[in-house]
This record gives C-alpha cells, sequence and structure tokens, in this order.
C-alpha cells in the first residue's frame, strides 16, 4: 500500500461530507453514498492490515514538507486493525439508524463522516497537536449527533444530556491542550518520532506528556474521572449511543496505548499506578452497575468497568499484556455496540423505562434475544465467544506479569458482569410478554428522567409492530462477529501480536515519523 | 513571569465560573480557561527570551517561535466554535439555564408530576416535544 493513501483516510470524508451538505441530494443518495464512503475506508483498513503484517509501518508527511515541519500520518498494524473495526462498526450504527429511521434527518449523513474523518485522523496522526485538532474534528459532529432529531421533536433529555457532554469534553480538551503547550515548552516538539524515548530520558517531558495521558484517561473514562460517561450515553438515541461507545473512548485508548509505547518505552517504573488505577476502574464500574436500574445505564456503567481490562493492557506492558489488550480493545467495541444495538432495537419499538418496565422479549423478539444472549455472555467471558479469548489471555498476561491482585479482580469483577447481564435479562427478556406502565408514584432519584419522558408518551403505548429483521439485523450481525471471533481467535490474535510487537519495539514506527 | 501570573488568574477565575450551576457561567468560565491555555502555550514558545518577528533581516535565534502561534490560531477556532455551541444549549430546553439536578428541585419544592408539567409547558414554549414515541416503520 502506497503511504500516501493514509491521507485519503480523512480527506474523503471530509469531502464527501462537504458535498452532502451543499448538495441537496434525497435521503436515499445520502445513505448510499454515506455507505459507499465507510465501505472504502474498511477496505482501505483492510487493505492496510495486509500490508503491515509484516511488522512494518507506512509513514506519510502531509503536503510532502520535510519530516519534523510536515503533519505526519503514520499506519502500523494497530492503527490498521483500529480503523477497520471502527468503519464496520459505524456502518453498522449507519444501518440500525436507517432501520430506526433516525438517518432520514439531514445532516445525518455528513454529521456521520465528519466524525469518520475525525476518528481515521486522530488513529493515522504523529503529533501530539494534530492528535487535539482530529479529537475535536470527531467530537464537534458528535455533539451534533447527541442531539440530532426531527424538528420540533428534540426530546429534552438530549439537550440536558448533550450540555454534560459537550463540558466534560471542553474540560478534557482544554487539559489535553495544556499538556500539549507544556510539552512543547519542555521538549521543544511534539512530533511523537522526535518525542520517542523522551520521558526515560527527561522527567519534565514525562511529566508534561503525562498531563496529556491523564486527559486521554478522562476521555477513555477511568475511574474516578467516569461520571460523566455513565450520566451522557444514556441520553442520546440508540444508534448514537452504540456509534460513540465504539467509537470515542476507543481512539483515547488507542492514544494511550500510542504515546506510552513511544514517548515512555513502556517504562516499568509507572506500571504501578496504571495496574491500580484500571483495576480501580474495573471493580467501581461493575459497581455502579449494580446500583443502575435501567438499561442503557447499566450497559454505560459495565463500559467503565471494561475500560478498566483493556487499558490493563498497557499497565501489563510486554508483548503479552499488550497482545492481550489490543484483542481485548477489538472483541469490547464489537460486543458493546451489539448490545446497545439489541437493546435499542427493544427500545425503539417498545419504548423504555426501568428495568421490568418492558419484559417477555425472549418470546416475543427470539432473534433480539438471541442476539442479547451471545454478546452478554460474551462480554461476561463465557466460552466459546470472544470475551472468554480476551479474558483468558488478558489473565495470563496478569500472572505472567506478576500482578496476582489484578487478575483477582478482573476474575471476581466477570462473575459481577456476568449478575448483572442476567439482571438485564431477567427484568426485559424473560417473563410474560407486555409492558407494564410504571406507576408515577414510583419515580424517583435518578430514573426520573425517563420515567418523566415516558410518563407523557404512556398513555400512547399500544400493542406494537414486532422488530423488523432490518432493526434486529445489526446486532445479530456484530453477535455472530464476536462468536467467529471467539472460534477463530486465533486469526486476530496473530493480528494483535503483530500490533504488540510494534508498540513493544517502536523503531518501525518511529523511522515511519521521521523518514517518512 | 508576566505570562505565568496571567495563567494563574484566568484559570482560577475560569475554575470558579465552571464550578457555579449556571449554563451561562460555566461557558464564561471555559472562555478564561481556554484563554489560560492560550496563553501557556504562547509561553511555551520561550516568549522570556525572544523578540517580536519585525524587522529587515530578524535573527533565527531571538526571533518569535511561530509553531506556538499556529498552535493557539487553531486552537482559538476550535474554542470559540464549541463556546457558540454551548450558548445554543444554554438558551434551549429550560426556561432557566441552571444545570441543577431535576430530581433535586424536585425533591425540594414539589412533587414529581408537577414538575414534569413545568417542563411539558417549557417544551412547549420552546418548540420542543417530549420524547417522541417509538414510531413505527412506514
Amino acid at each position: 500500500m502506497p503511504a500516501s493513501v493514509l491521507t485519503l483516510f480523512v480527506a474523503v470524508p471530509l469531502v464527501v461530507s462537504a458535498v452532502l451538505v451543499l448538495v441537496p441530494f434525497g435521503r436515499l443518495w445520502s445513505v448510499v453514498t454515506l455507505g459507499l464512503t465507510l465501505l472504502a475506508s474498511i477496505g482501505g483498513g483492510i487493505w492496510m492490515v495486509a500490508s503491515t503484517y509484516d511488522g512494518s509501518s507506512l509513514g506519510h508527511a502531509v503536503g510532502l514538507w520535510p519530516a519534523g515541519i510536515s503533519i505526519p500520518f503514520v499506519g502500523d498494524q494497530f492503527s490498521a486493525l483500529m480503523i477497520t473495526l471502527t468503519g464496520i462498526l459505524t456502518i453498522t450504527c449507519v444501518a440500525f439508524a436507517v432501520a430506526s429511521s433516525h438517518a432520514h434527518l439531514r445532516f445525518f449523513a455528513p454529521l456521520v463522516l465528519v466524525l469518520t474523518a475525525g476518528v481515521n485522523g486522530a488513529l493515522l496522526t504523529a503529533d501530539l497537536f494534530n492528535l487535539f485538532v482530529f479529537i475535536e474534528v470527531m467530537l464537534l459532529p458528535s455533539y451534533g449527533l447527541l442531539v440530532l432529531s426531527s424538528p420540533g421533536r428534540a426530546p429534552l433529555k438530549r439537550v440536558s444530556g448533550s450540555r454534560l457532554y459537550v463540558t466534560a469534553n471542553l474540560l478534557i480538551s482544554t487539559i489535553f491542550l495544556a499538556g500539549v503547550g507544556v510539552t512543547y515548552g519542555v521538549a521543544g516538539t511534539v512530533n511523537l518520532g522526535e518525542l520517542a524515548g523522551a520521558a526515560r530520558e527527561s522527567t519534565a517531558v514525562a511529566i508534561a506528556v503525562a498531563v496529556c495521558l491523564f486527559a486521554l484517561s478522562m476521555k477513555a473514562a477511568v475511574v474516578p474521572v467516569h461520571g460523566w460517561l455513565a450520566r451522557t450515553y444514556p441520553s442520546a438515541s440508540p444508534a448514537v449511543t452504540a456509534l460513540f461507545s465504539g467509537l470515542h473512548t476507543k481512539v483515547a485508548i488507542y492514544a494511550i496505548y500510542r504515546i506510552y509505547a513511544v514517548v515512555f518505552e513502556g517504562m516499568s517504573e509507572y506500571l504501578w499506578i496504571g495496574v491500580v488505577m484500571f483495576s480501580l476502574t474495573m471493580a467501581v464500574g461493575v459497581l455502579g452497575a449494580v446500583g443502575e436500574g435501567s438499561t442503557r445505564s447499566i450497559l454505560a456503567f459495565h463500559m467503565v468497568s471494561q475500560i478498566g481490562y483493556i487499558l490493563l493492557g498497557v499497565a501489563l506492558f510486554g508483548p503479552l499484556g499488550l497482545a492481550a489488550g489490543i484483542f481485548y480493545l477489538l472483541h469490547h467495541m464489537i460486543v458493546k455496540a451489539s448490545l446497545f444495538l439489541s437493546t435499542g432495537a427493544i427500545e425503539v419499538r417498545y419504548g423504555t423505562g426501568p428495568l421490568g418496565t418492558v419484559h417477555g422479549i425472549a418470546r416475543a423478539e427470539p432473534l433480539v434475544a438471541v442476539a442479547f444472549f451471545v454478546a452478554a455472555m460474551s462480554l461476561a467471558g463465557i466460552p466459546p465467544f470472544s470475551g472468554f479469548v480476551a479474558k483468558l489471555s488478558l489473565l495470563q498476561a496478569a500472572f505472567d506479569g506478576g500482578q496476582v491482585a489484578a487478575a483477582v479482580v478482573a476474575l471476581v469483577v466477570s462473575i459481577v458482569t456476568l449478575m448483572s447481564m442476567l439482571k438485564i435479562w431477567s427484568g426485559t427478556f424473560w417473563g410474560r410478554a407486555g409492558r407494564t406502565p410504571e406507576q408515577p408514584g414510583e419515580v424517583t432519584g435518578e430514573f426520573d428522567e425517563v420515567a418523566l419522558r415516558d410518563a407523557a408518551t404512556i398513555l400512547a403505548v399500544q400493542p406494537r409492530r414486532k422488530i423488523s429483521f432490518a432493526l434486529a439485523a445489526p446486532a445479530v450481525f456484530l453477535a455472530a462477529l464476536t462468536v467467529g471471533l471467539g472460534i477463530g481467535a486465533q486469526g486476530l490474535m496473530a493480528l494483535s501480536e503483530v500490533a504488540a510487537g510494534n508498540l513493544v519495539d517502536t523503531s518501525s514506527y518511529v523511522q515511519a515519523v521521521m523518514g517518512g | 513571569m508576566t505570562l505565568a501570573l496571567i495563567v494563574g488568574v484566568l484559570v482560577a477565575g475560569g475554575v470558579y465560573l465552571v464550578l457555579q450551576r449556571e449554563m451561562l457561567r460555566i461557558v464564561l468560565g471555559f472562555i478564561l480557561l481556554s484563554h489560560a491555555v492560550n496563553v501557556l502555550i504562547f509561553s511555551a514558545g520561550g516568549a522570556d527570551r525572544r523578540d517580536q518577528p519585525l524587522g529587515d533581516s530578524p535573527d533565527l535565534a531571538t526571533t518569535a517561535d511561530p509553531l506556538p502561534q499556529a498552535f493557539v490560531l487553531t486552537a482559538i477556532v476550535i474554542a470559540l466554535a464549541i463556546t457558540i455551541y454551548m450558548l445554543t444549549l444554554a438558551v434551549v430546553g429550560r426556561k432557566d439555564d441552571d444545570t441543577a439536578d431535576r430530581s433535586d428541585a424536585a425533591r425540594a419544592d414539589h412533587g414529581a408530576s408537577e414538575d414534569a408539567l413545568d417542563i411539558a409547558e417549557v417544551a412547549r414554549a420552546h418548540g420542543l416535544t417530549p420524547e417522541p414515541t417509538p414510531r413505527r416503520e412506514d
């Protein structure tokens, strides 16, 4: 793959988005164009996976400026895998949005395209300031997608959730930008190639880059800075929640992996901080989920818990730990989106509410129930799904690295995860099919956002049409993917090992940045 | 030293405002915070040991570093866009811009059902409706 193709991952979605905004295509053509652009991005991602499988890195200096002045775009196995998977997730969520008639909104397709450009750019850039810019390119359309609704039909909850989301993310961006500024002050550069190993030589650089890592950890929702995620994700529309869950926090995780590997060269002195914080994230996230009472907030807290697992991979720095972490990351993106989409399909047809409002889905909608069950079991780490392989390899890495305490936490958290998946299962899927209108008197505490909205619509609840195949298909597709990755784990594990190899020995990456 | 003091004062004011409850004050707080970060980046270019980039043949060793200025320019544009978006969010949705938890307010002065009516009224005033009932596919 010629390295200059890397820029197209950003340029093409941006240009197509601009065209879609300016030219009033019909709804059908917008969605078709969106789908084709995403397919092209996935195709490019697969091409990049194939051409970096030997552990090499592709580097391109944008505008052919000399290295050090230009904006470097670098792709290796890790970024190639991420680009492919984020593309697959985006197109699946778009399919769901089409089925739930969310995609017919005028600006849906252009916003998703800008989001894709931002994600691809953040995954490819090798410059801290450029990373900040691409994260903003990713965030701005997200703010729009969060409140996107038909004219005159914007639910109030979406506005209040959006206020929190924008505020939290602006704070994160401001801190990250401060980190970039301080890094430039002490190191004189923000180019990852020139910063390679700089933290090992100078504590000042280590502290400066740590500010960036702190901001990225906030973005990834690591405990104790996870509160914003658990409160904002449930407020968006189901398609958008699933999309965000697959993209936003994962880009931050990717950046943490990359920056720690390149700038710190995996220094073992600081790894204990990661082990402590990420074990805490696993435990606090899952305990938060136990206290929640509606499906989407339970899933949002589980996401926090799972982020602890993924980042544990970087805290167990080494070929085994990193490969396990990368595998976990890829597995988690698929499974979490599948869960959000299967519960989202139920939400679109049957409405929301505290657990137990809608029940008996297993009988009424066997297809959605199977998709949810497979993804939930995979999340908990039951064989033969991909979650089992991910957890097993992570535990092996933890025992190998002597982090027995972290391994024990991971095991206990798995059991609690299984427990709260069963809670959703018995609340929503089990029992007689139907819907119980909740009593207005029971409206208390955290649920009232949902309950108040439902109070207005509860009278309109009638026996509905069933979930159509198109609405169920995205969740089923992702659930099938997790089964496939569980049974054929060897293939993805091999790719993850190549990606981990590039992080352990960053010389090929750094050379691509400097020579490109 | 002057730049460091400016950053400190801006951050102090920004943090104070962000911790307030009204959305508008939070927005103002973020304006101060982003200014603080801009000055920080500006000073990262070594503003204390460099001169203005003016004159016929500026000496590269002492002339101002252009890179942080380019950073600041980019950051200003992004911060401005988000600030305007936040101001929009501050004026839609509620009749006041208080970010207090609705459940706090509900517990404090009136029952949840009254609160719901109140919100529905506000929603109509702003041309918004509560969450639409799940739509069928047509």
